[in-house]
């Protein structure tokens, strides 16, 4: 049965993964397509757990651990380099 | 058994949420709107998926692993400032609320 | 409200027993070497990143710290089922605004606490802290402070005014005792 199941769920988390791409693509301005990408991470995120699981191996989350951080910190560099036109200050 | 069914259920709420997220992330008008999708559905998709890992793992042969408690609380501390920093963003280049937006006055110049 | 520490050698004690556990996680192990490499690394990364922060007020009333956090986890199940319904419904539906919150909080860390539990709560994202001045912990010029929020679906401005006030930011004054 949960081999089904993680089937399924894969497939919805590439479908939340093609919309945002596709939020990506059309715009219309800068912040939505941070937002898209911000989203994306997090689904990424996801899909490794995914895998981790239907694997069977623990060896993946340090992995999601790093997508994670380096999501984060990525996201908070562009908006502050759109908001003052500098990351450092 | 009892624990692939708890599995099963946390993993199935987990992608609705995620789907959810996104499709508010595609449908919603305007970017203030859209903000609401991923910051809050996103993230609670990921708890339950989490969730569903560790007690997966933790029925497994490799036994308890408690990195996904780690992850789950990272995402739950950032989520709140990337969607600060993207809305103080979206004010700053000014982009347009939707018509019918109430209290657009109090926004401040900067 | 109590900005210094009891002990000098221990400037943040739950920001100390915080990075002890986060250590513990990450190895996922409570072998007696990771305690000890955990407790040395909780009690010298606070000393050392001490001078490049200002001074915040300190958590004095643990339990109930404890509690709220159980309330806004509770409070972040529901919210995102309220949202998740809104998303799904008709979005011309949608009556979407700006609020301002006047707060009564007066430093850096209660600010982003309440502006992060408003973020993750019921159809709401902190938006803005005003008046915007560089620093909040001036205790000389006490002026009143808004949080401006952005809300999904504006029924009664009022009444989501009250339940931030009295859910989340009361909960915030009783435990800094500011």
């Amino acid at each position: 049965m949960l081999d089904t199941v993680l089937l399924i769920v894969f497939s919805m988390v590439g479908l939340s993964l093609m919309l945002n791409l596709w939020r990506l693509i059309i715009g219309p301005s800068v912040p939505d397509r941070i937002l898209a990408l911000d989203t994306m991470y997090i689904n990424v995120i996801a899909l490794i757990i995914l895998y981790s699981i239907s694997m069977g191996t623990g060896m993946y989350f340090e992995a999601a651990l790093l997508i994670a951080m380096l999501g984060f910190i990525s996201t908070v560099a562009v908006c502050k380099y759109l908001l003052r036109g500098d990351i450092i200050e | 058994m009892i624990s692939e069914w708890i599995v099963s259920i946390l993993l199935l709420l987990g992608g609705l949420f995620i789907l959810i997220g996104s499709i508010g992330l595609i449908k919603l008008p305007d970017f203030f709107m859209r903000l609401h999708g991923p910051t809050k559905a996103t993230t609670l998709g990921m708890a339950s998926v989490l969730t569903a890992a560790m007690v997966f793992f933790a029925n497994s042969a490799s036994g308890l692993s408690v990195k996904e408690i780690l992850i789950t609380t990272f995402l739950l501390i950032t989520a709140p400032i990337s969607a600060y920093m993207l809305i103080k963003t979206a004010i700053h280049h000014k982009l347009k609320a939707k018509d019918g937006t109430k209290g657009l006055d109090n926004i401040e110049k900067d | 409200m109590r900005l210094e520490a009891r002990f000098r050698w221990l400037p943040t004690p739950f920001r100390s027993l915080f990075l002890f556990i986060v250590w513990l996680l990450l190895n996922n192990s409570v072998s007696v070497g990771h305690i000890i490499l955990g407790a040395l690394l909780a009690l010298l990364i606070p000393l050392f990143s001490m001078s490049f922060r200002d001074p915040q007020p300190l958590i004095l009333k643990p339990g109930l710290a404890f509690k709220q956090l159980l309330i806004v986890l509770y409070d972040i199940i529901v919210a995102n089922l309220q949202v998740a319904l809104l998303i799904m419904g008709p979005s011309k539906n949608l009556r979407p605004g700006f609020v301002k919150v006047p707060i009564d909080l007066m430093h850096e860390m209660p600010i982003t606490i309440l502006a992060s539990c408003v973020s993750l709560t019921p159809g709401t994202v902190s938006a803005e802290v005003y008046p915007l001045i560089k620093s909040l912990n001036n205790d000389d010029n006490p002026t009143q402070r808004y949080l401006l929020i952005h809300v999904l679906d504006l029924d009664d401005e009022q009444a989501l005014i009250e339940r931030i006030k009295v859910r989340y930011e009361a909960p915030l004054k009783e435990i800094f005792q500011c």
